[in-house]
């Protein structure tokens, strides 16, 4: 079981989040297609709610007191099911199965198939206003339970997306958390090419949020936001992670095409030998 | 289930004086509900006047959820609600709670299997004078492609507020159908609703009307009309549209010569295309599809309406009366 703990282990989460990548890597590269540059972007972020600021217990995937995370940039599925395995939710020999005809690790994640997965996402723009209505229910309970949830940058072009940002803060839901995984590239390019969704903070703070600004890589920032979101009163939390798409592997680095691409079996010998594995 | 005998004067029925319209019965049936379950909380996008789950609001603002003019956001509310636990019932017009939200009820609430119970009032041409962009006629073809989903049309105020008393106690993602304007009682006192269980009022000789909704009504009285034609007409409630009442379907094909299907609808992919489905597959038999054609609705009076695009049961009887000589 990973309980919230006070003092954070940074290079403990560091190392996380590098076991994080390896595992996304050779996932995606044994089942030579999926989405690697916004699961590798999202790794830190996700070590930090996994190995230190979720309480959740891989054994008991359903235990009524966890906090909650919901994907809703659902294509990063690699890096859930990297958090999942390593949690202990499943053995880590099941990764192999990734997108593989009969595996719970379906292509987006599916919550009938694997226990961890919260909802099924995959069609962007819809985890938000669901991790809303999670936190409704368990104020409705008066749990002291946190919903987490992560978006893309991209995906924030979703109408829902700002209907969803209404409600919470309507309802004061400031056991909501939710991150912008902020890597500055979609699928045809650069959002500011595609549609502009600068400026990002100003946009959230005049929907009523509470914005954090940080390098989304940094993880003492990541840990220092989580637990900032966490004292704040009568508000949702949007911390704004300023990422790099492909981040760990230098030639995926800010690379639009590896949206969409697994790295091929020398891309996967080069980058684990990057990432120092 | 004990068959009827349905009196009719003047193709009214007698049972008129106690027309209600079923969202009035679905606002007293969450009232209810609301008062027997705490883990049931209701939302809705900005209509709760019109869909009646203002009262319930009232009753219970603590479980009350308006999130305003968006669709797509109340059902992944819901859903949220759902995963934590509780009941949500989720009501708006059925055009933009199947249709703005479509692929909401689709990725979340049906693919995760959810216990989510949109309930849509406002189907169909009797919203009358909004005109067709508020006037449903697709919902049930949308609602039904729907892997886990479940949908119903209540015939009546009686009907619906057992069903939502039966939606309740049903886990899974259902979809219920109610109407704006007044349908008079149609369902005998005595009348229990199930899940998937067709209504059998009487099964005719000759011809039989497998009706949803208001429709049941019309078929009713279109039955009383054809007997004076000495034309032996049976009525079918089919409530549950998913998953149909095959065994009364059959029980309908098998014993007459001609068989119908009524619904405030579009006949493509609604109850029609239900009935056609399966009996193309299983019993290959005619059918005749009284619903809306290729069409979209308009302004008027919900009678005006039923009479343009001939729904009303002298429609159908004519249909019949034509079909049998
Ligand atoms: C509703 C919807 N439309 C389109 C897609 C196809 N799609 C998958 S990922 C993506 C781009 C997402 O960009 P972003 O949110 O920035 O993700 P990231 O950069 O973190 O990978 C698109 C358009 C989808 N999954 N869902
Ligand atoms: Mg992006």
């Amino acid at each position: 079981m990973k309980a919230a703990v006070d003092k954070p282990d940074v290079s403990l989460l560091k190392e996380k989040a590098r076991q994080l990548r390896v595992e996304i890597l050779k996932m995606l590269a044994e089942a030579k297609s999926g989405h690697t540059g916004g699961s590798l972007s999202s790794a830190d972020i996700v070590a930090a709610l996994f190995f230190y600021k979720m309480r959740h217990k891989p054994h008991d995937p359903k235990w009524i007191k966890r906090d909650r995370f919901i994907l809703s940039k659902g294509h990063a599925a690699p890096v859930l099911y990297a958090a999942l395995a390593l949690s202990g939710y499943f053995d880590s020999s099941l990764l192999k199965t990734l997108r593989k005809i009969g595996s719970p690790l379906q292509g987006h994640p599916c919550s009938t198939k694997l226990p961890g997965v919260e909802i099924s996402t995959g069609s962007l723009g819809q985890g938000l206003s669901i991790a809303n209505g999670i936190a409704l229910g368990l104020k409705l309970d008066g749990s002291g339970s946190r919903v987490y949830c992560l978006l893309g940058d991209g995906e924030t072009q979703e109408g829902q997306v700002w209907e969803a940002a209404m409600t919470a803060a309507h309802y004061k839901l400031d056991n909501l958390c939710a991150f912008i995984d902020n890597n500055g590239l979609q699928i045809d390019g650069h959002c500011c090419d595609v549609m502009h969704i600068e400026p990002i903070v100003n946009k959230w703070e005049a929907f009523g949020w509470n914005v954090i600004d940080i390098d989304g890589h940094d993880m003492k920032a990541v840990v220092a936001a989580l637990n900032d979101a966490e004292t704040v009163k009568g508000k949702p939390t949007m911390i704004v992670a300023r990422t790099v798409k492909g981040k760990g592997v230098s030639f995926f680095e800010g690379k639009v095409e590896y949206h969409g691409l697994a790295p091929s079996r020398e891309e996967l010998e080069m980058a684990l030998k990057e990432l120092g594995k | 289930m004990g068959e009827r005998t349905h009196k009719t004067g003047q193709g009214k029925p007698e049972s008129a004086g106690k027309a209600v319209a079923t969202r009035d019965a679905y606002g007293e049936a969450l009232l209810e509900l609301g008062r027997k379950r705490s883990d049931v909380v209701v939302l809705d996008a900005d209509l709760s006047g019109s869909t009646k789950t203002g009262k319930f609001a009232k009753a219970f603002p603590e479980r009350f959820f308006n999130l305003g003019v968006s669709e797509q956001d109340m059902i992944g509310t819901a859903s949220g609600l759902s995963l934590a636990g509780k009941l949500p019932f989720a009501s708006t017009f059925a055009v933009f709670e199947t249709g703005r939200a479509w692929e909401q009820i689709r990725q979340t609430v049906c693919y995760s299997n959810l216990n989510v119970k949109l309930v849509a009032t406002h189907s169909g041409v009797t919203v009358g004078e909004d005109g067709a962009s508020h006037q449903a006629i697709e919902d049930v073809a949308l609602m039904r492609v729907l892997h886990n989903m479940t949908v119903i049309v209540p015939a009546d105020g009686n009907e619906t507020r057992q069903v939502i008393h039966a939606i309740a106690e049903h886990y899974g993602p259902v979809y219920v159908r109610l109407g704006r304007s007044k349908v008079p009682q149609v369902m005998p006192d005595d009348y229990t609703f199930r899940i998937g269980k067709a209504y059998p009022f009487h099964i005719g000789k000759d011809a039989n009307i497998i009706a949803m909704g208001i429709m049941v009504s019309a078929a009713l009285d279109a039955a009383e009309m054809l007997k004076e034609n000495g034309i032996d007409a049976g009525v079918v409630n089919m409530s549950t549209v998913k998953p149909l009442d095959t065994e009364i379907l059959l029980k309908a094909v098998e014993a007459c010569g001609i068989l119908m299907t009524a619904e405030e609808h579009s006949v493509t992919g609604g109850l029609g295309g239900a009935v056609s489905e399966f009996l193309a597959e299983n019993h290959p038999a005619k059918v005749l599809r009284t619903g809306i054609r290729d069409d979209f609705g308009c302004s008027g009076t919900p009678e005006e309406l039923l009479k343009l695009y001939g729904l009303t049961a002298d429609d159908i009887a004519k249909t019949i009366r034509e079909a049998i000589s």
